[in-house]
């Protein structure tokens, strides 16, 4: 049968959808005072950047952002928030070091764009990104950076538990 | 296909933006986010670039990276609470215990 | 498959079909909910509107849309809103990728009976599954009242927790049956008992082979939907309303349809990954047409998956409610280790056979 319309044109309108999407949730991450806004913000842009994953073909990765990411880091941080009941940051007028830090980010955006912006891929991809071949790449090749991983998830797990608890005993806050 | 510098435009945008929040915003909070965001980032170039070469490898190390991640945002987080006990503020700008 | 007209067609009917199905489901599990709870607690229940109260729900929409939209004065008026709809969002998303029915056979073409059958469908489901909780974190919190806000908390904590005991149940069924898409779990599900003759690998229903993540996931999915015996979220006599105290009218039904088109979604995966999906001993003998074994199909997922709706609504009226530490203990203390161990043991067994 005839193609209704031509995939690469779906890719494409995806991919700037979700750019859009996460571009301009990442800027109310930066702008917004109130920070409960900031974090559902960023789970915005985390599920954006998902999609782009989605448009490189790499699903195993979209899942995992949108678990990971979006599933735990970000209600972590919600909780926080809630936890701490954090009220509206107050409003400062610009001055000396705030403009020079936007500036920085700025300068460092021209930088980045002038460097990258031109790139011309060359090649196809060898192996897909889907969870067979990246089990495959973590069971042989990659074992010991797998294993790192886990002793560091180990090791922060037990980290967190010392920093977080009081030591009279007492619940959190 | 989408040509890979296009990633790499919106990446240096999110990057960029998450830099800004860094070096503007002074809750810690929001600090935090940023650093998030740019660590985003840095993944999909990261994706981006293995797409045309080999994006199981390029999958497996960004899956690393989410693992140093949520790692990261656990001992971030647990020592804002720390400080928030100790302050009861998470203004980057009044934990100055070190200033001498 | 290339995105041909009929294809978009079909996916676009596929779409309507399941979201009207899902939609459906919530009346008929309130006034199964109502009229069972009346039974247990020897009342009568609602049986004033229409056929023995058959159209009690119909009477409960029109009270839902006709009241007062009421938000309150120090709510945040964008947050408040947009809670319910993330609330509804994810469990209609989850239902996108259950496969309902073995595939049909339409103009000599196969259609599978599910919208996305993803190659990582189970790991897909469990990270759509997650995102509820942003809804009641957020709903608790943008109304600016303590009781929600405490409700919102609680529930973040308590999904939190429990989504790892949840996920680990999953790996283990995972590492039987080797597979992460839906439909391939429930090929490998097709005798009632036994091992495939051709390759030796566990052929029966996951239940036998896994009762132990079993009663894990079903323990961790009640967890998930915020039902009792684990609806602290919502524990009336300590927090009114929990997360919801402040929300009225449509909104409020929107965060009802979530819960229970969360519970739905939840029945359909544990009729997945542990009770072989649309198989039933004695049906693939008969050799019956494929579009006829698809219907005969569908109707056996839908019986299995009625099945634990029961169960939820059951359990919900029979069983009194945790306390709060009492349910966090149970969480990381209890569930967590027992899934873990399981997953050990299976490791161990699915690498030495």
């Amino acid at each position: 049968m005839d193609a209704l319309i031509d995939p690469t044109l779906l890719t494409r309108i995806a991919f700037y959808f979700f750019s859009a999407l996460s571009i301009v949730a990442a800027l109310f991450v930066v702008v917004h005072r109130n920070p409960i806004v900031s974090a559902v913000a960023l789970v915005m842009t985390f599920l954006g950047v998902a999609g782009l994953y989605l448009t490189l073909g790499a699903t195993f990765l979209t899942a995992v952002q949108i678990l990971v990411y979006a599933g735990a880091i970000m209600v972590l941080f919600l909780f926080v928030i809630m936890l701490l009941n954090l009220e509206k940051d107050p409003f400062e007028e610009p001055h000396v070091p705030r403009l020079l830090g936007a500036g920085l980010a700025i300068a460092l955006l021209f930088g980045l764009v002038a460097v990258l912006g031109g790139t011309v891929a060359v090649g196809t991809s060898i192996r897909s990104g889907s969870a067979e071949e990246i089990g495959k790449i973590f069971f042989g090749e990659y074992i010991f950076p797998f294993e790192m991983a886990s002793l560091l998830l180990l090791v922060a797990m037990i980290g967190v538990i010392v920093v977080a608890r009081r030591s009279d005993g007492k619940e959190a806050l | 296909m989408i040509p890979v510098a296009d990633y790499y435009v919106v990446a240096s945008v999110l990057f960029a933006i998450g830099a800004a929040g860094f070096l503007t915003r002074k809750n810690l909070l929001v600090m935090f986010m940023s650093v998030e965001l740019m660590l985003n980032a840095a993944n999909l170039v990261l994706l981006a670039a293995s797409s045309t070469h080999d994006l199981g490898r390029g999958s497996a190390m960004a899956l690393v990276s989410v693992a140093v991640a949520a790692a990261e945002v656990g001992v971030g987080l647990a020592i804002i609470i720390a400080l928030f006990r100790l302050r009861a503020s998470v203004d980057a700008e009044e934990m100055t215990n070190l200033h001498g | 498959m290339s995105p041909d007209i009929a294809y978009f067609a079909a996916t676009l009917a596929k779409i309507v079909a399941i979201f009207l199905l899902s939609v459906h489901v919530v009346p008929i599990m309130v006034i199964l909910e109502r009229r069972i709870s009346a039974w247990v607690q020897f009342r009568i229940g609602p049986n004033r509107v229409g056929p023995l109260g058959l159209f009690q729900p119909l009477a409960d929409l029109v009270k839902f849309l006709g009241k007062e939209d009421f938000v309150p004065a120090q709510a945040n008026k964008v947050l408040f809103w947009a809670a319910p709809a993330l609330t509804c969002l994810p469990p209609f998303l989850v239902m996108t990728l259950i496969p309902f029915a073995p595939p049909f056979e339409v103009m000599g073409r196969e259609l599978p009976a599910v919208i996305v059958d993803s190659s990582i469908g189970i790991i897909l489901a469990l990270a759509l599954s997650s995102l509820t909780v942003y809804g009641i974190a957020i709903g608790g919190w943008s109304s600016n009242s303590k009781y929600s806000l405490l409700g919102g908390l609680r529930s973040s904590a308590q999904m939190i927790s429990y989504e790892l005991a949840l996920g680990l149940s999953v790996l283990a069924v995972i590492c039987v049956s080797g597979t992460l898409n839906l439909s391939d779990m429930i090929t490998r599900q097709t005798a009632f008992f036994g091992f495939d003759d051709a390759t030796g690998n566990w052929a029966g229903w996951n239940i036998f082979s896994q009762p132990v993540a079993f009663l894990v996931f079903l323990v961790a999915s009640y967890a998930e939907t915020n039902r009792l015996p684990f609806d602290l979220p919502e524990a009336e006599s300590e927090l009114v309303g929990g997360y919801h105290t402040e929300y009225s009218a449509t909104k409020f039904s929107l965060f009802f349809m979530g819960e229970y088109i969360g519970m739905l979604g939840m029945a359909c995966l544990i009729v997945i990954l542990f009770l072989g999906g649309w198989h039933l001993p004695g049906v693939a003998a008969l050799d019956l047409s494929p579009n006829v074994f698809a219907l005969v199909g569908l109707l056996v997922f839908m019986a299995k998956v009625g099945f634990f709706l029961l169960l939820f609504i059951q359990v919900r009226w029979t069983l009194p409610r945790f306390r709060y530490d009492q349910l966090m203990q149970v969480g990381w203390k209890v569930l967590l280790p027992i899934a873990l161990a399981n997953i050990l043991v299976t490791g161990f067994v699915v690498a030495w056979s």
